[in-house]
């Protein structure tokens, strides 16, 4: 369906970053269906275009998103006001397997904006912690002041029920925290192989890497998860640019198991 | 339904049948004949059907000859296809407005002609491209709004084929030159020791109903033997193995034989364009001067082009080989996971078109016989 955008109002707009900013949309007459973590929408900025932006956070008519500003859709997002509209199509897309972590390790592995489409399967675990196992949550940003959620991490590292490992690309000269590739904390932590779901969204090499080392570490493919990212102009299976082999990442994903692309990842250009 | 039995029309009586379907409220659209080539057209009257022409096609070559005959379906296709007039090649799907508090309003596309439309001439091979675009704009589950506006109602009148072109090889690919089912009549034109002729059958109780009214007489059984020597007689100017051919192109998708397809290549799009299955498409946003209005259209697009697959920080499929690559796999391959059937119907547009002659049966027969890498 491509029916048009339903405009909805600006509640806030919170800066993250000097890149990025979280963005609240107020649906609270819920005139979009009611999304699941990992899923997207299609936000239009009057007169600019479209770009896919996950939800980053969700509750009763609010609708999160957090942008980082890479190009004219992006950055028109960015500076958004409260009060002004923005169209929205959504929600789009298989989002995280939510139901099959239940009773499991739950191991969240992000790259940059990536942490973004996986808060929301974060916050769904915490507001039922007793339903999960060990929760460890791994996040790689470039620099300190490129860390999104500074607040929401600190709360989550002052938690004893929850694993938090960050890293930075580069570290400023504050920084007492770890610096390195985010893969290089995987070796670190302790989980249950047979009984863990792994999701993880950033650049592609990332998730590559840090999913052929949870499989090596006995994690099944099929319970190691990755939310990907194509061109998409319509969101709904028929402008053909998400194609990733015989896959539509807009509907049949963005989230995927590995066991269902790790083939096509090693397919370069693809 | 089963085809209902086959009524004989004169040659010269072929307006009859599109002037009942004027009468039935249709704008009827057909096969006619612009600079030197044959293209979907609006079809007033059947005089303006191609009459005694054929087509003389090859690699990147495309000519009208005369038959020396009043055949009226002796010449297929040219580069148009009906896809144009139900998915266009650029469309508006909505318009919004700003007003001075910042409100927006979105209001979707009307399509500019409220008949429904009747397809005159629609051979096998386009005859299962349309089904193709039914899988993809989803008529079955969630209609694109655009595509059901102009697919909703549509009347088609397939025609087989008696000289199929030199690029053709629907026979390889189940489609044609015969056809069996999804139209509401079905043309043959027999022209042979018992004069030009046509043969129509209904394929629908819709066009059961409309032919009843137009008191033809019965086709004969000298006429069926006729129609079906014609069918087997068409001669095909191409022939693609499909026997696990979407297998056997997945396991070489890494082949080195797509640089050589790539050296040949010149990404210029036109196997995308002129293909009656091609869904894809792009979207372009603008907005009037005083910034009140904006727009959104759908263009076609093609996986030939660059930015088709730009992601932030670069373009997935930079190499030409990669390019190359999606359009024949996804015509032979990957639709069938998509869309459980063949993304190719075997129209052969695709191979008189390209300006380089780039042929997909014989590439997806040579790269076949590569080894897997
Ligand atoms: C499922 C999904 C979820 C996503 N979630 C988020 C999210 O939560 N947050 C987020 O910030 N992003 C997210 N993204 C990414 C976001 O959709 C893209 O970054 C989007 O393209 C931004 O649009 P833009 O117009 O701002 O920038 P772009 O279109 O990427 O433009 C960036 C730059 O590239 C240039 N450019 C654009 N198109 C082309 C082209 N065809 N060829 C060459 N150059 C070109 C532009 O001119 C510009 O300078 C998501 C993507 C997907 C698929
Ligand atoms: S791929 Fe070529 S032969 Fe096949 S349907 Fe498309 S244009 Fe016709
Ligand atoms: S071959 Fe290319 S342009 Fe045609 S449908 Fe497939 S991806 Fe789209
Ligand atoms: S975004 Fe259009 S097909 Fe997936």
């Amino acid at each position: 369906m491509t029916a048009p955008p339903l405009p909805l109002t600006v509640r806030e707009v919170v800066g993250e970053t000097a890149e990025a900013s979280t963005i609240v949309l107020d649906d609270e007459r819920g005139g979009l269906a009611e999304p699941v973590p990992g899923q997207f929408n299609m936000l239009y900025p009057f007169a600019v275009g479209e770009a896919a932006i996950s939800l980053s956070a969700f509750d009763a008519g609010r609708l999160t998103h957090t942008v980082r500003a890479v190009g004219p859709v992006s950055e028109a997002l960015r500076r958004l006001e409260p009060g002004a509209q923005v169209g929205v199509r959504g929600p789009f897309g298989r989002g995280w397997p939510m139901r099959r972590a239940r009773g499991r390790d739950v191991v969240l592995v992000a790259g940059g904006i990536g942490l973004a489409p996986l808060r929301p399967a974060i916050h769904a675990v915490l507001a039922e912690r007793e339903a999960f196992g060990r929760v460890l949550i791994l996040y790689g940003a470039r620099s300190p002041a490129d860390r999104l959620f500074i607040a929401e991490l600190e709360s989550w590292d002052a938690r004893d029920d929850v694993d938090l490992a960050v890293t930075v690309d580069y570290a400023d000269g504050g920084w007492r925290g770890r610096v390195g590739f985010v893969t290089a904390l995987l070796p670190h932590i302790r989980f249950d192989p047979d009984h863990t779901i792994a999701m993880m969204c950033g650049p592609e090499a990332m998730m590559r890497a840090v999913a052929s080392k949870l499989t090596a570490r006995g994690v099944p493919a099929s319970d190691v998860h990755l939310s990907m990212e194509r061109n998409m102009k319509c969101a709904v299976g028929t402008c053909g640019h998400c194609q990733f082999g015989p896959l539509f990442v807009c509907k049949d994903g963005p989230v995927f198991t590995y066991a269902e692309i790790e083939q096509l990842l090693a397919v370069r250009e693809i | 339904m089963d085809v209902g039995a086959a009524y004989r029309v004169p040659a010269t009586e072929l307006n009859v049948l599109v002037a009942a379907l004027d009468d039935a409220g249709y704008a009827v659209w057909g096969p006619t004949i612009r600079n030197e080539a044959v293209v979907v057209d609006r079809l007033d009257d059947a005089a303006n059907l191609p009459h005694g022409r054929r087509t003389v096609q090859a690699g990147g070559r495309y000519r009208l000859d005369a038959t020396g005959d009043a055949r009226v379906f002796a010449c297929v296709h040219g580069a148009d296809s009906w896809k144009r007039l139900l998915h266009p090649p650029k469309v508006r799907l909505w318009r919004c407005t700003r007003d001075a508090d910042g409100a927006l309003d979105f209001a979707g596309d009307e399509p500019a002609e409220p008949r429904p439309m009747a397809f005159f001439g629609v051979r096998g091979c386009d005859l299962a491209a349309i089904r193709r675009l039914d899988d993809v704009f989803d008529r079955a589950a969630a209609p694109d709004p655009v595509y059901e506006a102009r697919r909703n109602g549509l009347f088609v009148v397939a025609v087989e084929c008696a000289e199929p072109g030199g690029t053709c090889f629907c026979a390889s690919m189940g489609t044609g030159p015969q056809v069996e089912r999804g139209f509401d009549w079905r043309l043959t034109e027999l022209d042979d020791a018992d004069g030009h002729r046509f043969l129509v059958g209904a394929g629908s109780a819709l066009g059961a109903e409309l032919l009843a009214p137009l008191a033809l007489a019965p086709a004969t059984a000298a006429d069926e033997t006729a129609r079906r020597r014609q069918g087997e007689g068409a001669v095909m100017g191409r022939a693609l193995d499909t026997a696990g051919l979407g297998e056997a192109l997945v396991a070489r998708r890494e082949s080195g034989y797509f640089e050589q397809v790539a050296e040949r290549c010149l990404g210029c799009t036109n196997c995308t364009m002129v293909c009656p299955t091609c869904f894809c498409t792009t979207v372009e946003d603008t907005s009037d001067l005083a910034g009140t209005t904006a727009e959104q259209h759908r263009l076609w697009d093609s996986c030939f082009t660059l930015g088709f697959s730009y992601v932030n920080g670069g373009t997935v499929r930079e190499g030409g080989p990669a390019r190359y690559r999606q359009w024949l796999l996804h015509k032979l391959a990957t639709w069938w996971d998509q869309f459980d059937a063949c993304g190719c119907v075997g129209c052969g547009r695709c191979i008189t078109w390209c300006p380089v002659g780039i042929d997909i049966t014989a590439e997806a027969a040579a790269l076949r016989a590569e080894p897997v890498p």
